[in-house]
């Protein structure tokens, strides 16, 4: 059957996680952005609602299954509130998840528990190289098999909290596949730069380069053991989750052009009267329907494991990129010159809109 | 409920059989009626009105209830609109002008379903599905009323003493208004459903839709139009003079209270059309995509899915951005008739649908034209053909720019007079 109604359970994850993003991650989220910083309270809060704790199985330590569509649906909320919140909270997604989908049964016994059972805790992982033709399934990063472990080498760039992180799964090519590496704290040849990066957008997000200089993990630290896993299905889940932030994203700048629209006279009448307005608020909102639905697809494909998810999540998160700033844009082009000023948010989120295109890897489903 | 995008097996079953349907009755004939417009193709009517009433698909004819039918059969999730959907893409996937002339009524059984009392329906629907395959049609644009359709100025009196309406007027553009009124020894006895003004002082308020029988005494059409594309479909101009029909074939209520009731008519036949027209423009738009894909890849072009954009080649880029048209697009679609089949209002979601497919259909099949160059703007392939055709999907039921109106009314929470 075709339906399009979220679940009750899903209506009350939604609820409530957009109770977490309209009143906590907002209204924080200027200052956060100014003073590169995130309160901790604040992604704590966001952490308690336990939208990863709720797709990780009981015996690990969750109380819940894995599904894309509600992982999607929770995303998108948490980034209508504050993209930067967002990726926060759910950071530790980045490292739970992969071993969830393609861990053996000792790394989902030994890492899960310890991610999920307590307060939120740096885990990570490094997907992102600082080159402009930056492929996931073509990393410049190598891992080479080498007696009783595996040999690391490369550069990462825009590691969510590498700095504070316990562990962080490291994608490196393995004779030419992406596979993954568990890395712990202070491995040797592990280095972090000293300084978060300052990006476009997302100041508020502390990432990192990361170099890995002849990092040697055991080979128990390989996602799958000695088979490895589908990184491509890890792949879809970050790219599902990335059009779901931009969805989110250009929803939150939708409403906020819409309602400034309807406030903000000219010419004697609502700018929103004027069809030159109104019309691209209404393509504005047929795009984010769109993609909205082209997301939940893709994510419904990864759940009900589809042969052609991988493909679909693959438009979804290139044509929410697309849409997020066709959106981020316009918002700023319906509050004028005051879109410009950084009082308003919508300059914010434009940045951000542009970031869609190059996100994957920051948040995963 | 869930969310969840699993093809209802019927609807499988049906794209199957019209699948092939598509491909041998209607592209094997496009050429042949796209060069000879005004002919008509009575092998595809009649095979598919038969088919039809073999399979008790594809119109809006009350089906007959099956005498001591299961419970569990009624509980199931109705689908009615979603097979519609995926029929009228997969037909103009086959051919968008052909497929308009497909027996079953068309618009004006739309028009009847959405605005009729039960006894209408009955009354006007049934012949759909008997003996010869019947036709049927929607007139409300006038040479001075297109958009604007509340400046309409065919006028239907009521002849009291007679207890008839009489109507006046002329309507344009009317699809399959010539097989709906013009007697054709193998077509059945059709309708059309003419918009017309109880009391222009009334404005919206006054507006009304009438069945016309065909054979009705000063009814006729007046003109078939040449067209850029869809030309095996009929595109007709009809004059009404002093054209009386009886009390009863007023859809909707016979008072004019100062409301828009008589409109709201017209808009709610909308709402359920509206996604039906954006599906047939995507079934125009997959098949000008499908053999753009073709034409790349017996050229040796392949296109690497799941590859960065900064490293695909612009035609790898483009046909990837025409595939994630074309899949939101459609599953906009899907939404909107699943909202219409499960009650939900949906006269946003309709227009956002409606907007969607309009652009979406110019887009891919411009795109397909260009990046072929003169392999697509050859007669050669029906491609060129696809390209003329797509375009009626952004101007019929509401424009483009009809349809965005009426999305950013909804978002704003506008009224016609606020936002016009
Ligand atoms: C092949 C074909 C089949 C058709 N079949 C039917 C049918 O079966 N029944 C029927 O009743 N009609 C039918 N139509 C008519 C069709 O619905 C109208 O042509 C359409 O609604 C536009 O009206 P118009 O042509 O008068 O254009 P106009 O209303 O004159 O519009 C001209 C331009 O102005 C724009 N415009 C108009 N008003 C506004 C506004 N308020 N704001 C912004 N822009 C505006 C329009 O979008 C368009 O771009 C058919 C037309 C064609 C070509």
């Amino acid at each position: 059957m075709y339906s399009f109604e979220p679940s009750e359970e899903q209506k009350m994850l939604i609820d409530a996680v957009g109770k977490y993003a309209v009143n906590d991650l907002r209204p924080a989220a200027r200052e956060a952005e100014e003073g590169r910083l995130l309160p901790p309270k604040l992604v704590a809060k966001g952490w308690e609602l336990g939208v990863l704790q709720a797709s990780i199985p009981e015996a690990y330590g969750g109380f819940g299954d894995r599904s894309a569509v509600t992982g999607a649906l929770a995303g998108e909320e948490l980034a209508f509130g504050d993209l930067a919140g967002a990726i926060a909270v759910g950071t530790p997604n980045l490292f739970a998840l992969p071993i969830l989908l393609g861990g053996t049964e000792e790394q989902k016994q030994e890492y899960l528990p310890k991610v999920i059972e307590g307060n939120w805790t740096p885990y990570t992982s490094a997907l992102i190289e600082f080159a402009f033709d930056f492929d996931p399934l073509a990393l410049k990063t190598t891992a080479t098999l080498k007696g009783d472990g595996y040999i690391i080498s490369g550069e990462k760039a825009y590691v969510p909290f590498a700095k504070e992180a316990e562990a962080m799964i490291v994608y490196a090519a393995l004779e030419g596949v992406t596979q993954g590496f568990v890395v712990s704290k202070g491995a040797a040849g592990l280095s972090v730069s000293d300084e978060a990066e300052k990006m476009l957008g997302l100041n508020a997000l502390p990432t990192y380069r990361v170099k890995l200089d002849g990092v040697k993990v055991p080979k128990a630290n390989r996602i799958g053991g000695d088979s490895g896993f589908d990184f491509e299905r890890v792949l879809a889940s970050m790219r599902v989750a990335n059009a779901a932030a931009a969805v989110g994203v250009a929803r939150a700048a939708f409403d906020y052009a819409r309602d400034y629209a309807k406030e903000r006279e000219a010419f004697g009448v609502k700018i929103a009267q004027k069809q030159a307005i109104a019309f691209m608020l209404a393509e504005m909102r047929t795009e984010i329907e769109a993609m909205r639905l082209l997301m939940w697809e893709a994510a419904w494909k990864l759940d009900t494991v589809k042969d052609d998810a991988f493909i679909e999540a693959y438009l979804a998160s290139t044509g929410a990129a697309d849409m997020a700033m066709m959106v981020t844009d316009r918002a700023v082009q319906i509050l004028g010159g005051h879109g410009y000023i950084r009082e308003h948010p919508v300059e914010m989120w434009m940045r951000e809109g542009r970031g869609f295109a190059m996100f994957t890897g920051f948040t995963m489903v | 409920m869930t969310i969840e995008f699993e093809t209802p097996k019927p609807i499988v079953q049906t794209q199957f059989v019209l699948k092939t349907v598509a491909e041998e009755m209607m592209r094997a004939k496009s050429r042949y009626f796209d060069e000879h417009e005004h002919e008509i193709p009575w092998d595809y009517i009649e095979f598919m009105h038969t088919a039809m009433k073999a399979m008790g698909v594809g119109s809006l004819a009350p089906k007959e209830k099956s005498n001591g039918g299961e419970e569990s059969k009624e509980k199931r999730p109705p689908i009615a609109y979603q097979m519609l959907a995926t029929q009228m893409e997969m037909l103009s996937w086959g051919d968008a002008g052909m497929y308009l002339i497909t027996p079953g009524g068309g618009l004006g059984a739309a028009a009847v379903q959405a605005a009729g009392t039960p006894e209408q329906k009955a009354k006007f629907l049934a012949r759909f599905v008997e003996e010869k395959p019947t036709m049927g049609a929607m007139c409300m644009t006038e040479a001075g009323a297109g958009s604007d359709t509340s400046s309409i100025r065919t006028r239907a009196v009521l002849d009291e003493k007679n207890n008839e309406w009489v109507l006046n007027g002329e309507k344009i553009f009317v699809t399959s208004g010539d097989k709906s009124i013009t007697e054709y020894e193998k077509l059945g006895k059709g309708f059309i459903v003419v918009w017309a003004s109880i009391d222009p002082s009334a404005g919206r308020a006054g507006m009304r839709s009438f069945v016309v029988e065909s054979g009705t005494p000063g009814v006729k059409v007046t003109k078939l139009e040449h067209k850029l594309g869809i030309r095996v479909s009929d595109t007709a101009s009809i004059s009404l003079v002093d054209a009386r029909v009886p009390f009863d074939h007023i859809l909707g209520s016979p008072t004019v209270e100062k409301t828009t009731t008589g409109f709201k008519g017209a808009m709610a036949t909308f709402d359920a059309t509206r996604p039906l027209v954006a599906a047939a423009g995507l079934g125009v738009a997959r098949a000008a995509l499908e053999f753009l894909k073709e034409k790349l890849a017996e050229n040796g072009v392949q296109i690497r899915y799941g590859v960065p954009r900064q490293k695909l080649t612009n035609i790898e880029r483009e046909v990837i951005d025409c595939e994630i048209m074309l899949k939101s697009a459609w599953l906009m679609v899907l939404k909107a008739v699943w909202m219409a089949d499960n009650k939900k209002h949906n006269a946003l979601e309709s227009s956002m649908s409606k907007v969607k497919a309009g652009d979406v259909g110019t887009k891919i099949t411009q795109k397909a034209v260009e990046i072929l160059g003169p392999l697509g703007y050859s007669r050669e392939f029906l491609l060129e053909k696809w390209f003329r055709d797509a375009k009626i999907t952004d101007i019929y039921e509401g424009t483009g720019q009809i349809n965005r109106l009426v999305v950013a009314r909804q978002i704003l929470g506008y009224s016609g007079a606020e936002l016009r």
